[in-house]
């Protein structure tokens, strides 16, 4: 039957708002299962390890190298004006303000989101959350919830240690290379971020992120097609969406708030 | 995955070394720059504090004493600034306070002389001689009307 031009748009509007209410309906069930006991210690507490404590090292690594780059960049700048003591402050407050949530957010996308996602996608295909349901286990309890709390969780803490390296690795650069004086450094850094403005924003970006990856990585995950190209087509769509996302809402955070 | 307790050690230690790196941000590098005893409330009136903000410094012969808690308007639409002072100082009633630059293009911070009298500020109290900020726009506005350049 061919649709007409009005009808093919009905159908897609209904598949929009079906999708849509899909999405919802997922995180509606891990809030409810969030709050609801069992409360599955023992599997949340695995998967930090594996989102928190195997990110840790291309965290902390790339933090540093970022670090040095901006340290080196912003003297470069900050140079033709003859405002080398204000390094401190530039690589602090990009660092604080917009670097670190949104770069730790993509590492661990790529890093954590996609296994996350290949993980539950090849239990979909293997009918594992299947069997799951067959002894009244609630997949989304048992799988999803420890995966997408663990990233809601870790996120905020590899932001801080992102920050804390590219502090350390910016001063490094510019302090003991470039030779900018390190009391300076500090305390033009310490005067430009504040706690209310820079600190506490980027603790809500990265809640924010955290709280959108592990959405996206399970929700794609537990949404794949049961076969081998679903879970690829599953963590791609999760490195991709995901790191989109992320930069959309810094956008609109940064718009709404100002961090 | 790894034996359970181990993993829990692992685990454990990941989160007090990311709270750790929390803690670091919000106390150390958002927290206020001067980090002495504080304490001792003064107040300053200015007619012009060009681009002095809330924490900056405030410094006796270039050495941080204390930091700028508050500024905001008077009855008679002067600028009043709230300093935090270390209390251990004893400073003259007749120290007057002005605000300085650090650098050509570094922030501004307030400079304070102790005077000579006897008595010394308590807190509360308000330091009477004040030195507005230098505008540079205002210093060379009066330069060129000086020199009657047309």
């Amino acid at each position: 039957m061919k649709l007409t031009a009005l009808e093919t748009l009905g159908f897609r509007t209904v598949n929009l708002v079906a999708h849509l209410g899909r999405m919802a309906a997922f995180i509606g069930a891990i809030a409810m299962q969030t709050v609801r006991p069992p409360w599955r210690v023992r599997r949340f507490v695995g998967e930090v390890f594996d989102v928190g404590v195997l990110s840790l090292a291309i965290v902390c690594l790339s933090g540093a190298t970022v670090g040095a780059v901006l340290g080196l960049q912003g003297y470069t700048t900050l140079a033709r004006f003859g405002a080398e003591n204000s390094l401190g402050a530039v690589v602090g407050l990009s660092l604080v303000r917009e670097l670190g949530p949104v770069l730790t957010a993509l590492l661990v996308t790529g890093r954590a989101g996609s296994a996350m996602a290949a993980e539950i996608a090849s239990m979909v295909t293997t009918e594992q959350l299947d069997g799951l349901r067959m002894m009244s286990i609630d997949p989304v309890d048992f799988v999803v919830k420890p995966k997408a709390l663990a990233m809601l969780v870790s996120m905020p803490m590899l932001n801080a240690l992102f920050i804390c390296f590219a502090l350390f690795g910016g001063y490094l650069v510019g302090v003991e290379l470039l030779g900018v004086d390190g009391g300076t450094y500090v305390t033009s850094m310490e005067n430009a971020i504040t706690w209310e403005d820079d600190v506490a924003g980027t603790l809500l970006k990265s809640v924010i992120f955290g709280g959108l990856v592990g959405f996206i990585a399970t929700y794609r995950g537990y949404t794949a097609t049961p076969t081998s190209a679903g879970v690829s087509a599953a963590t791609t769509g999760t490195v991709v969406v995901g790191s989109v996302t992320v930069l959309l809402f810094d956008y609109i955070i940064t718009a709404l708030w100002g961090v | 995955m790894q034996p359970s307790a181990t993993r829990d050690l692992i685990v454990g230690l990941f989160v007090a070394i990311g709270l750790a790196a929390i803690a670091y941000l919000s106390i150390q590098v958002g927290g206020l720059s001067y980090k002495g005893p504080g304490g001792l409330r003064l107040y300053a009136v200015f007619d012009e504090i060009g681009g002095l903000k809330t924490r900056a410094p405030v410094a006796i012969a270039g050495v941080t004493v204390g930091q700028v808690i508050a500024i905001d308007l008077d009855d008679a639409l002067r600028a009043r600034v709230t300093l935090d002072i270390d209390p251990r100082l004893h400073l003259p009633s007749d120290t007057s306070a002005g605000i300085r630059t650090s650098g050509l293009l570094g922030d501004q911070f307030i400079a304070l002389e102790p005077g000579a009298e006897e008595t010394t500020l308590a807190g509360g109290e308000e330091i009477a001689m004040t030195e507005s900020a230098l505008s540079i726009e205002r210093l060379i506005g009066k330069f060129v009307q000086n020199s009657g350049v047309k």
